[in-house]
C-alpha cells in the first residue's frame, strides 16, 4: 500500500527584495516587476515531505500548485529537489480567488488524486500572509490539521508526531493519517536540486507551456511520460463554478493604500522608561500602532 | 539568495568557448549515452545547458551553505577523536549538501554513477566552491582521485570504488612523508605482498596528508625492496573500512583550517595495487599531480575572486577625507590590478583546462577497443597534451601567487579593519598562503616551466595567439603585445648566452618563465576582449603591468654578471 503525500505550493512574487516599482499606481502588487519564486514556507513543507518520504517505504510526493501556466516552473523545481510529480491547477475561472475560493479549488484537486495520506503546505504565502488556505483545505477535506509545524519528531505509516512552533513556546502533537500539516519557516530549509534529477527532468513541460512555445510534445510524452507536467482545469477537478474565482470569493478589497514612509532621518533614544513612553505615544498618535 | 555562479559573468564566459563543442562531443562519444541513461544529453545544446544548470546548483550551494559556514569552520576546525578525524560541523553540512545534490564524481562515467562532465565544468565548479570556502575545496576537489582510479585501475578496483564517489565517499592522496616532500623519490612507506591473503600490506608513516582520514586513499609506497629511487614506487588504494590506519595527529595550520592535514600510521594496512608495479611515481602520481596543480589553480582563482569582491565592496562604502576610498588613485589602482590579475589567471586556467579536457577525452577514446582512433585524432591528442603540460605549471605559479597578492591588497584596502577578525578577509589571506606551496612550490613550477623557455614552445604558442585576427579597436593593443614579445625574445637570447644549463640561467629562470606567462595571459585577455568588451579594461591594464614587469626583468638580465652569484651565496652565511 503506497503512502501518498501531497505538497501544496504557490508561486509568489518575491516581496523580500522590493524595489521602487514593486507597487502599481493603484496600489496593487506589480507582479511583472518582481521575480516569481517558490513561496519560501512551501519549500520548508516540501523538505518535510522529503524527510517523511525518506522514512516511509513506498511513499510518493505530488506537488499541487494553482496559478497561471508559468507556475509549472515550481513543479519542475520541486521535482529537481526530489518530488515525484506535480500538477498545475490552471483555469481562467479561478482568477481572482480569495482564500475561500482557493482552498475550495485546491481541496477539489486533492480529492481528484484519490487516497491521500498526508497534505503538507507552507504556513502562509509571502504575497498575502493570510495563513488561511492550509487550514481551510483541511476543513474542506474533513481531515485533522496541525499548523505551525517545525519538526517531525516521529513518523510511521499510521501516524505522525510534530513539534509546533508557537508564539510562546513549542507544543508536540500527534495525529493519525490522513491529516494536513502547515509548516513554519523555522523548519529545516529545503534540500537543493539534485544534478541528475535536473538533467533528467529539465525537459518536463506542461501543455500550456508547450502551446506557448509552439512545440509538439506528444511524442516526447509518449516516450517519456515522466516529462509531462499535468494541468488540470475546473471541469477536471469537478468544481462548482459558482465557488471559483472572483465570483466565489466573498472577500472584497475596500481600499488599498500605498504607504510611503516620509520621515527619513533617524532619532536616537536612550533606553529609559521616559524615552520609550514618548516613542509609544508618538507611534500611537501617528496610527502606526494601536 | 547568493549564487556564486549566476553572479559571475566572467566565469560563465569561459563555458561558451568555441572548443567546448568538440570537447563535449568527444567526451560524450557522439552522444552515445543518450537513451541509455535518462540524464544523458542528446546533443551539444542539451549538454551545455546541463552544464549550466548543474553549475547553478554548485553556485547556489556555495553561496547559501559553504560561504556562510566558512567562518565557523575556520574557528572550529576538525578534531582527532579515537584516532579518527571528525570534521567541523559546517564541513559536515557542506559535504552533505554537495553529496545530496549529486555533485561528487562530476567527471566520472555514468556507469559508475558519475555525471560524465568534461573537465572544464569540473574546474569551474572547483573555482566556485573555493570562492565559498577555500579550505573546503580540498575535500571536495579530492574527488579527482577517482579520475586516477578510473584511468589506471583494474575493472575490479573501478567497480569496487568508483560507484561510492557519487554517494559521497571522500578521498585522499597520500604521498608526502617526513623525509619526502618536494622529493617524492625518497618515499619509504613499505608495501609488501601478503601471499596468504592475496593482498598488499602497507606499513609506515605519511605526513601532511590533506583529508587524511578519507574513505578511499591512494597511497604511494615502496613495493620493490632494496630500491631507493622512483622506479621502486607503486600506487595503492586503501579502503578506510579496514581500520588499519591511525591518525596520529592533525596539524595546527595558518590557514585552510577546515581541511584536515594529518599524520598517519599505516599498520599492516591491506591495499590493492593500482595499475602496474613501479609506475607509481613515474606515471600515476605525475598524472594526479598535474590534475592537483590545476585544482590549486581553480582554488586560487576562486579565493582571489572572493577577496576581490570584499575589497570592491568595502572601497565603495568606506569614506575618508570626504569621499569613498575607491576614488583615490592609489586605491583604484590596486582594485583595477586585482581585477586584471583575476581575469588573467582565470583565462589561463580555462585555456589549460580545455587543453587537459581535449587530452583526457581523446586519450580515453584512444583506449576504446570498439572505435577506430584516427591519425588526425592522434595528432590532436599530442598537440593538446603538449599544451596542457606546458600551461599547467604556469597556471599553478601565477594563480597561486596572484591569489596571495589579491588577498594581501584586499587587507590593504580594508586598512586596520582588515587586520581584525571581524571581517572575512584575514581568513582569506591566511588561506591563500598555502597555495604557492602545496602540490609543488612556485619554485618547482619554475623548474617545470623553464623547459618551455629553452625549447621555445612558449614562444611558439605566443606567436600562434598573435595570428588571431582582432577588431580594429584592439589593433594597437595587439601591436603593443607583439612589441613586448620581441623584448621577451631579446631577454631570452641574453639569458641563453649564459648557457641554458648554467647556474646563472637557473638563477634567472623565474624571470624568464614569468615573462612568458605575462605574454600568454595578455594574449589570452586580448582574445577574450575581442569576443566580449567586458575584458577590455583588464586586457589594457594587464598589458601595461606586463610591460613594466618584463622591462624590470629584462634590465636585470641585461646587467647580469655570473660573478655576482657568489655574493648571493655568501650573503646569508651563518
Amino acid at each position: 500500500m503506497s503512502f501518498k503525500i501531497v505538497v501544496l505550493a504557490k508561486q509568489v512574487p518575491d516581496t523580500r527584495n522590493v524595489g521602487k516599482d514593486a507597487m502599481k499606481e493603484d496600489g496593487t502588487v506589480n507582479r511583472a516587476a518582481l521575480p516569481a519564486i517558490f513561496n519560501p514556507e512551501d519549500l520548508n513543507a516540501l523538505e518535510m515531505a522529503l524527510e517523511i518520504k525518506d522514512k516511509i517505504t513506498d511513499a510518493s510526493i505530488s506537488v499541487i500548485t494553482m496559478g497561471p501556466a508559468r507556475a509549472a516552473e515550481i513543479i519542475r523545481d520541486s521535482i529537481y529537489r526530489g518530488a515525484d510529480n506535480g500538477i498545475v491547477v490552471s483555469d481562467r475561472k479561478v482568477a481572482g480567488s480569495d482564500t475561500l475560493a482557493t482552498s475550495y479549488t485546491i481541496s477539489q484537486a486533492v480529492r481528484k488524486l484519490g487516497k491521500v495520506d498526508l497534505v503538507l503546505c507552507g504556513r502562509q504565502a509571502i504575497d498575502g500572509d493570510t495563513a488561511q488556505v492550509g487550514p481551510q483545505v483541511a476543513e474542506k477535506l474533513e481531515i485533522p490539521q496541525i499548523t505551525y509545524a517545525e519538526e517531525v519528531i516521529g513518523v510511521s505509516a499510521q501516524s505522525i508526531r510534530i513539534k509546533r512552533r508557537l508564539e510562546r513556546g513549542i507544543e508536540v502533537v500527534e495525529s493519525a493519517f490522513p491529516c494536513l500539516i502547515t509548516v513554519h519557516g523555522s523548519a529545516a530549509a529545503c534540500r537543493f536540486s539534485n544534478a541528475k534529477r535536473v538533467m533528467k527532468y529539465k525537459h518536463a513541460i506542461s501543455a500550456s507551456e508547450a502551446a506557448e512555445k509552439g512545440v509538439d510534445v506528444s511524442k516526447l510524452w509518449d516516450e517519456k511520460p515522466y516529462l509531462k507536467i499535468e494541468e488540470w482545469n475546473a471541469d477536471f477537478i469537478e468544481a462548482d463554478d459558482s465557488r471559483l474565482g472572483l465570483g466565489g470569493s466573498p472577500t472584497k478589497v475596500k481600499k488599498i493604500e500605498n504607504v510611503v514612509l516620509a520621515q527619513k532621518e533617524s532619532i536616537n533614544l536612550s533606553p529609559s522608561d521616559e524615552d520609550m513612553d514618548g516613542l509609544m505615544k508618538e507611534l500611537i498618535a501617528a496610527h502606526i500602532i494601536g | 539568495m547568493a549564487n556564486f555562479y549566476t553572479d559571475n559573468d566572467k566565469l560563465r564566459f569561459h563555458l561558451r568557448h568555441e572548443l567546448m563543442e568538440d570537447i563535449i562531443r568527444l567526451k560524450e562519444k557522439d552522444y552515445a549515452d543518450y537513451g541509455k541513461f535518462d540524464y544523458a544529453p542528446q546533443n551539444f545544446e542539451d549538454a551545455i545547458d546541463s552544464y549550466d544548470k548543474v553549475l547553478e546548483i554548485v553556485g547556489e550551494i556555495t553561496g547559501e551553505v559553504l560561504a556562510p559556514n566558512a567562518e565557523d569552520v575556520d574557528k572550529e576546525g576538525p578534531q582527532v577523536i579515537d584516532n579518527a578525524i571528525v570534521y567541523a560541523e559546517g564541513t559536515k553540512r557542506n559535504h552533505e549538501a554537495l553529496t545530496n545534490a549529486g555533485l561528487y564524481g562530476m567527471s566520472l562515467p555514468r556507469q559508475y554513477g558519475g555525471l560524465n562532465f568534461s573537465y572544464v565544468p569540473y574546474v569551474m565548479a572547483a573555482e566556485i566552491v573555493s570562492r565559498g570556502d577555500c579550505g573546503f575545496s580540498n575535500i571536495w576537489g579530492l574527488q579527482d582521485c577517482a579520475e586516477t582510479i578510473y584511468e589506471f585501475g583494474s575493472d575490479e578496483i573501478k567497480n569496487e570504488y568508483l560507484p561510492r564517489i557519487n554517494k559521497g565517499a571522500t578521498c585522499s592522496m597520500d604521498l608526502t612523508e617526513p623525509d619526502a616532500g618536494s622529493d617524492l623519490q625518497a618515499v619509504e612507506l613499505k608495501a609488501t605482498f601478503d601471499e596468504k591473503n592475496d593482498c598488499w600490506r602497507l606499513n609506515g608513516v605519511k605526513r601532511f596528508i590533506t583529508n587524511g582520514d578519507a574513505d578511499i586513499k591512494l597511497v604511494l609506497a615502496r613495493s620493490e625492496e632494496g630500491t631507493s629511487d622512483a622506479r621502486g614506487l607503486s600506487y595503492f588504494v586503501y579502503d578506510r573500512t579496514n581500520k588499519a590506519v591511525t591518525v596520529r595527529r592533525i596539524e595546527n595550520k595558518l590557514g585552510i583550517k577546515g581541511s584536515p592535514t594529518a599524520e598517519l600510521v599505516f599498520n599492516n594496512a591491506p591495499a590493492k595495487l593500482v595499475g602496474d608495479r613501479k609506475l607509481g611515481l613515474i606515471k600515476y602520481v605525475m598524472t594526479l599531480m598535474n590534475g592537483a596543480r590545476l585544482g590549486v589553480g581553480a582554488q586560487s582563482v576562486g579565493l582571489a575572486e572572493a577577496a576581490y569582491r570584499e575589497a570592491v565592496k568595502y572601497a565603495h562604502e568606506r569614506e575618508q577625507f570626504g569621499k569613498a576610498i575607491k576614488d583615490f588613485p592609489q586605491v583604484y589602482e590596486m582594485l583595477a590590478n586585482m581585477r586584471a590579475k583575476i581575469d588573467a589567471i582565470r583565462t589561463l586556467l580555462y585555456e589549460t583546462a580545455r587543453a587537459v579536457d581535449m587530452t583526457k577525452t581523446l586519450d580515453a577514446l584512444s583506449k576504446d577497443k570498439y572505435r577506430q582512433f584516427s591519425q588526425e585524432e592522434r595528432q590532436t591528442l599530442k598537440k593538446y597534451q603538449r599544451l596542457a603540460d606546458m600551461l599547467t605549471p604556469l597556471v599553478k605559479l601565477f594563480s597561486s601567487e596572484y591569489a596571495n597578492q589579491v588577498c594581501y591588497d584586499t587587507i590593504q584596502v580594508y586598512g586596520g579593519s582588515g587586520f581584525m577578525k571581524d571581517y572575512p578577509v584575514e581568513r582569506m589571506y591566511r588561506d591563500a598562503r598555502i597555495l604557492t606551496i602545496y602540490e609543488g612550490t612556485s619554485q618547482l613550477q619554475v623548474v617545470a616551466a623553464i623547459r618551455g623557455i629553452v625549447s621555445g614552445t612558449y614562444l611558439a604558442r605566443i606567436k600562434e595567439y598573435e595570428l588571431m585576427a582582432v577588431k580594429p579597436e584592439y589593433q594597437s593593443l595587439k601591436a603593443f603585445l607583439i612589441d613586448l614579445r620581441e623584448r621577451f625574445e631579446a631577454m631570452v637570447e641574453k639569458a641563453n648566452a649564459l648557457g641554458t644549463t648554467s647556474e646563472g640561467y637557473d638563477f634567472n629562470a623565474r624571470r624568464l618563465v614569468e615573462a612568458a606567462g605575462y605574454l600568454i595571459m595578455c594574449n589570452l585577455l586580448l582574445i577574450d576582449a575581442n569576443k566580449d568588451d567586458m575584458f577590455a579594461n583588464s586586457a589594457e591594464i594587464m598589458a601595461k603591468y606586463a610591460q613594466a614587469e618584463i622591462e624590470k626583468s629584462s634590465t636585470y638580465i641585461n646587467n647580469f654578471d655570473t660573478a655576482i652569484l657568489d655574493k648571493y651565496k655568501t650573503a646569508f652565511a651563518q
